[in-house]
């Protein structure tokens, strides 16, 4: 592989971790500041790609169903934390795997009946068609690099939130004590809604800037959820640094894992690991850091 | 949960069976026996997920056959069951079991996607139901597997692409990267292009997979243009064969490195490829434009009944269709003469939109394979690339 390949496929590795880290981010957070296991999380991408599509192909404008999706799917996320999981936050494990694993199965049957159970493709926006091109022969889509530098820019927004603003650090003091936090005067349920939601607007926002390149399908929330479960064990369980990082780490693997061809005694094994790769490299992580690379170490 | 038996023309059949009841009943009383009972054939097909709309045009085209049956076969009113298979083989067996066990079907029609059609061959096998395959390619159908009581009507996966190395080859394209899905069919298709290919002198110098039925290309797609083949050549069919050919286009690959591929590449999703799909060449065992007067008449009744066009899945459906009505007429609809049926359909002759065919020893079409390119938005015809196609059918051994 020349060099320029090798860039190449740098971007495209790191355009799918970046879209991974959208949706893990949401699910490390709710995780790490309500203590919630959420299951859902990968359905609220699906709903964001089925919203993409079907109200781009209403509105005529994939920005419009962006704007618009990421409106109903925060209201979504209200309402569902509301009706749901509010009553789940001091509650066992068990009960928030229970409930969420139900809200995976409506969310599917729903899906089903509102929008049928076709495969659907979404257009690229006009003005971000097209490809770069890099050599004569490699180029590289517009709307991928799009898609990387809004992941980037969410990022940033996301750590700079959480880190420098009075909100981050009320949700910061809210995810270490509780009690404390109540006891000063801050409403921590409204606080709670707040992340939540925001985790919702993620997941289902990623959805929406995937779909165009991934297509809209049925299922397609489950495949990304396990991916998304072993970005934040491989991570560090609550750790958002630890998500970006290893969300980086599996694009890499899986990226490479599906072009790279290792010959071992006259057989070509990688292509054939490549579905694997992902999940030998978190049996390796965990080995070498059993709580994730940016967890706390257990006591 | 998706019904599949509420369909339109359901209620129709009723009514048109209900006003012939009525107008039977004021004729003069019949002599002899009562009607015989309907003909049921069981129908499992993907009516939704990648492969909808290849499941609903053999549907229709099978329909179609039998309206130009006055919609019985020897006699005899037809009932149709259906079950949507989701192209999950896991659910295959049972799903094949169901319609034998409890709606008793007489034959078993299906499927599009391979594992499900071994699925559905394997209960075939055990429980001797006639069964026809109006799509899947598995080689093993009629090959390895192959079974007196199993036929094929449309083509083994390893008929419409073995050509595609000659043309390949004819073009002065000495090397080549072939990329598919990870399933059944995908890897036979490759099987078959590697072994045409290699006998002209071509090489393919590097196999590229992406697993059933996810259509994220951006990384091999980049390999593609790294590697640098003289060309490429695929086998994707129905959202996936969208995704890809458009895909390929955004990579900007399409003016540098031709695209080849099977026939189902462009087959029922032109439309949606829009101007990323023309000038690709592909090879298939049918065109929309073959000129001979069966394909036009076929063509006409199928957009005058459906207000769509037909496509090489419609003409598969119909010929099943036309298959089943001459072997019934050969037997007058008798279906417990079994070796009689199976006979008749062994030596069918089916004069079909595609081209007249027969059934090879294997029950699989010998038939001609085209080359088409994809002019204007439709598949245009511009060659016989080999002519009677028979399936080398290995491993088969009929009792």
């Amino acid at each position: 592989m020349d060099i320029v390949t090798f860039l190449i496929q740098l971007l495209n590795a790191v355009q799918y971790g970046l879209l991974l880290f959208l949706v893990a981010g949401g699910l490390t957070l709710i995780f790490g500041i309500m203590g919630v296991i959420n299951l859902a999380h990968g359905s609220f991408y699906m709903i964001g790609a089925y919203l993409a599509w079907s109200l781009s192909e209403q509105l005529g404008s994939l920005w419009l169903a962006i704007v618009a999706g990421v409106a109903l799917s925060v209201a979504l996320g209200l309402l569902l934390e509301w009706l749901f999981f509010r009553h789940l936050y001091r509650r066992d494990h068990l009960y928030q795997v229970l409930l969420t694993y139900g809200l995976i199965l409506i969310f599917e049957e729903l899906r089903s009946i509102l929008w049928g159970d076709d495969v659907h493709g979404v257009r690229v926006p006009e003005v971000l068609s097209g490809s770069i091109p890099l050599t004569d022969t490699l180029s590289y889509p517009v709307y991928r690099l799009w898609i990387s530098a809004v992941c980037v820019g969410l990022a940033a927004l996301l750590y700079f939130v959480i880190q420098r603003t009075r909100l981050g650090m009320m949700i910061r003091a809210g995810a270490s004590n509780r009690e404390m936090v109540q006891a000063l005067g801050i409403d921590i349920g409204l606080l709670h809604r707040v992340v939540f939601a925001l985790g919702v607007a993620l997941a289902a926002l990623a959805g929406m800037l995937a779909a165009p390149v991934s297509s809209v399908f049925p299922g397609m929330g489950n495949q990304v959820l396990i991916v998304c479960f072993v970005v934040v064990v491989i991570g560090g369980i609550g750790s958002i640094k630890g998500a970006l990082l290893a969300a980086l780490l599996i694009g890499l693997v899986d990226t490479f894992g599906k072009v790279v061809e290792l010959e071992i005694a006259g057989f070509g094994v990688l292509p054939e690991l490549a579905g694997m790769s992902v999940y030998l490299m978190m049996a390796a992580v965990l080995l070498w850091r059993p709580e994730g690379i940016f967890g706390r170490r257990l006591a | 949960m998706h019904d599949p038996e509420t369909t339109p023309h359901r209620s129709r059949r009723r009514f048109v069976a209900a006003a012939s009841a009525l107008a039977g009943c004021s004729l003069v009383p019949r002599l002899g026996r009562a009607q015989p009972a309907k003909i049921r054939l069981g129908l499992m097909l993907p009516y939704t997920g990648t492969y909808a709309q290849l499941g609903l045009a053999i549907d229709n085209g099978l329909r179609l056959a039998l309206e130009g049956n006055g919609g019985r076969l020897a006699g005899r009113d037809v009932e149709l069951r259906r079950v949507d298979d989701e192209s999950d083989p896991a659910k295959a067996t049972d799903n094949a079991n169901r319609l034998i066990t409890r709606d008793k079907v007489d034959v078993l029609i299906g499927s599009v996607h391979s594992g499900v059609a071994l699925g559905m061959l394997k209960v075939a096998r055990e429980t001797g139901t006639l069964m026809l395959i109006p799509n899947a390619g598995a080689d093993a159908a009629t090959g390895a597997l192959c079974s007196r009581n199993v036929f094929r009507t449309s083509f083994s996966n390893w008929q419409p692409v073995h050509p595609l190395g000659k043309v390949l080859a004819e073009r002065g394209h000495k090397s080549a990267v072939f990329i598919t899905w990870k399933y059944a069919a995908g890897e036979e298709s490759l099987g078959s292009f590697r072994e045409g290919y290699a006998k002209v002198g071509g090489r393919v110098v590097k196999e590229l997979f992406v697993p059933f039925p996810n259509v994220e290309f951006q990384a091999l797609l980049t390999e593609i243009a790294a590697v640098r083949p003289d060309a490429v050549a695929c086998f994707f069919a129905g959202g996936g064969a969208v995704k890809f050919v458009r895909d390929y286009a955004a990579a900007g690959l399409k003016d540098k490195i031709p695209l080849y591929g099977s026939g189902f590449l462009t087959e029922g999703v032109l439309a949606a490829q829009g101007p990323a799909a023309e000038g690709l060449l592909t090879t298939l065992h049918y065109a929309d434009s073959l000129d001979n007067p069966r394909n036009k008449a076929f063509r006409a009744a199928y957009a005058r009944a459906f207000k769509m066009q037909a496509d090489v899945y419609a003409v598969q459906g119909y010929d099943t269709g036309l298959l089943l009505a001459q072997a019934l007429a050969r037997v007058k609809g008798d279906l417990d003469d079994r070796d009689g049926m199976i006979g008749a359909m062994e030596s069918a002759v089916i004069d079909s939109p595609r081209g007249r065919w027969t059934m090879s020893r294997a029950h699989n079409p010998i038939q001609d394979i085209y080359l088409r390119r994809v002019e204007n938005g439709d598949n245009k015809v511009i060659g016989v690339a080999w002519k009677a196609l028979e399936d080398p059918a290995r491993g088969c051994r009929m009792g």
